[in-house]
């Protein structure tokens, strides 16, 4: 019992684990609460697309500032919520179908980034960072700026949780009870993009989908209200970044990636073992029946 | 004797006094090169019910997003009480069965209280007033009972069910209907035509499209004869003349005259691909 507490309280000397257990838990909370309606709505390559579209961004920060971080997450954020609303756009006009037009965007964007970054000599461990992210790195302003972001995200969902789920379930019922249905959809946007902003230097951009997907999806299989499926969601991605961390820290794997494996073997379990929508509970249903 | 209908919260548009209750004149609606309606005209007055038939692609569905206020016509205008309908919140689209995800995580009661939203106004949770009213509302199409199953759990006829309570949560005045019967047994069907004659006290109009040419012409005041322009509106036995059919079915329509009148077999089918 001792050598388990010691095992959980001993790498909370270190002042960097104890900031990156903040930040994952931030970062989990928020991720899976926006990530609900990610899920709901369809939006998951958005949101994949949108994480890497915005390396140009950061990019063009980090070389301006040379690696302070304030520049990167503002370039980052001005960037992703561009992008969010340019991609919104190209949705609505529909000239070519919107998931090759995003496609096409992130792509584009993503190659830019790399470009930019190439021309600097430590080309290969900067990209690493904002490709998986640096969660050991983060700095208390960084864990501000985090917070901040998430705060605005969880707060306006607080506010718009009735004409979200609307949006989602039924669009056009948004228009027949004449909710401002666009500026929903594009604010519903703007927030995933922020949420990834504020999550870019815990899991980086290459997994980012994972955190905004994976834990929502997980509670989904275990629950039938929205309401909770957030809760649930939040919950397991807070979990699966403590969790993913420590591991991290034990057997020395990288820690975003223990992150999203940790979270995605939540999902396997509930894959199987979930109390209705679970596939060993239907293969018995099918066999009762 | 009209009833007084009194809202719980203002209305975004008053009703204007002596107004047609929904006028649709000259509705043109095109898009990328295809005209999905053609310069439709027609008028209802408050309370009345109206089937809209027509073969699959009539524009059935397209017609009632216009008149909802989804779809914006390329010429002509819709006006519901003098008003053009994006200013009303009294229109409810009740939508095909295959058009919803049914694994929407919600119960009965969540989806119905979605219909107070848009009376709730933003930055506003549901209170009291508006639980009542889901009850009461549920309780008209009775479906008290299933409150909180998850949508998934019912059956096609309680679904349809369902959507008519949330239509009511709405208050809504005008219920337009896609294909509310199709794909459900007799007994359902025949639930969902009593709760419409239910609602008939309550001055609430309602257009159902249908492919059933039959139970239109048994059950509702008038029909809409469609077939991208307007084939014919008025009483059943008006519209429902053999050349009018043909017109709008050509050769998927068989007329088979008997001695107590004629009896349609239509063998259009009823995905409702439009």
């Amino acid at each position: 019992m001792t050598v388990v507490l010691d095992g959980i309280v001993a790498p909370l000397r270190y002042a960097f684990m104890v900031r990156g257990l903040i930040a994952v838990v931030i970062v989990g909370i928020v991720c899976a609460t926006i990530g609900s309606y990610v899920v709901l709505r369809g939006l998951a390559f958005f949101g994949d697309a949108l994480a890497h579209a915005i390396l140009p961004g950061v990019a063009v920060g980090y070389l301006m500032s040379g690696g302070a971080q304030g520049p990167v997450f503002l370039w980052g954020l001005v960037t992703a919520v561009l992008t969010a609303i340019g991609i919104g756009a190209i949705g609505q006009g529909a000239r070519v179908k919107e998931d090759a037009a995003i496609g096409v965007v992130f792509a584009g964007m993503f190659a830019l980034g790399i470009a930019l970054i190439s021309t600097v000599r430590s080309y290969a461990v900067d990209l690493a960072h904002f490709m998986f992210g640096d969660v050991l790195g983060v700095a208390p302003t960084d864990l501000w700026l985090t917070g901040a972001l998430g705060a605005v995200v969880l707060l306006t969902i607080l506010l718009l949780y009735k004409e979200f789920m609307v949006l989602c379930f039924d669009p056009v019922l948004a228009v027949t009870l004449r909710l401002p249905s666009t500026l929903l959809h594009y604010l519903l946007l703007v927030l995933i993009a922020l949420t990834i902003v504020s999550a870019l230097q815990t899991v980086g951009v290459a997994l980012m989908v994972a955190m905004l997907v994976t834990p929502p999806s997980t509670a989904y299989l275990l629950t039938r209200r929205l309401s909770t499926m957030m809760f649930l969601g939040a919950l397991l991605g807070a979990l699966a970044g403590v969790v993913g961390l420590y591991l991290s820290y034990y057997i020395s794997i990288a820690s975003g990636a223990a992150i999203v494996l940790v979270s995605t073997a939540f999902f396997a379990a509930a894959f199987v073992f979930a109390p209705h929508k679970g596939v060993l509970r239907r293969r018995l249903r099918r066999e009762a029946s | 004797m009209p009833v007084e209908h009194k809202p719980l919260f203002a209305r975004p548009v008053d009703h204007e006094e002596g107004a047609p209750f929904l006028d649709v004149s000259h509705v043109t609606l095109r898009y990328d090169g295809h005209t999905a309606l053609e310069d439709v005209s027609f008028g209802l007055s408050a309370g009345e019910r109206v089937a809209v038939v027509g073969p699959n692609g009539a524009g059935k569905s397209t017609l009632f997003k216009v008149i909802a206020g989804v779809l914006d016509p390329t010429a002509g205008q819709v006006r519901v009480a003098g008003h053009c309908p994006a200013g009303h919140i009294c229109i409810a689209f009740v939508p095909q069965r295959s058009q919803v995800d049914w694994r929407f995580p919600v119960s009965v009661a969540d989806v119905v209280m979605m219909g107070r939203a848009g009376r709730l106004g933003p930055l506003r949770y549901p209170g009291r007033r508006d639980r009542e009213s889901v009850r009461a509302c549920l309780q008209v199409v009775g479906l008290a009972d299933l409150a909180n199953r998850q949508i998934s759990e019912l059956s096609g006829g309680q679904q349809q069910r369902m959507f008519i309570a949330r239509a009511l949560a709405q208050e809504a005045e005008l219920m337009l209907m896609d294909e509310p019967l199709t794909g459900l047994d007799l007994p359902s069907q025949e639930q969902i035509l009593d709760i419409l004659d239910a609602l008939r006290a309550r001055k609430v109009t309602v257009m159902v499209a249908t492919h059933d040419l039959n139970l239109a012409a048994e059950r509702f005041d008038s029909v809409l004869l469609l077939n991208r322009r307007v084939l014919g509106f008025g009483r059943p036995a008006e519209v429902f003349g053999e050349a009018q059919l043909r017109e709008a079915y050509g050769g998927h329509l068989h007329l088979v005259p008997t001695t107590g009148g004629t009896i349609v077999l239509s063998d259009t089918c009823c995905e409702g691909h439009e």
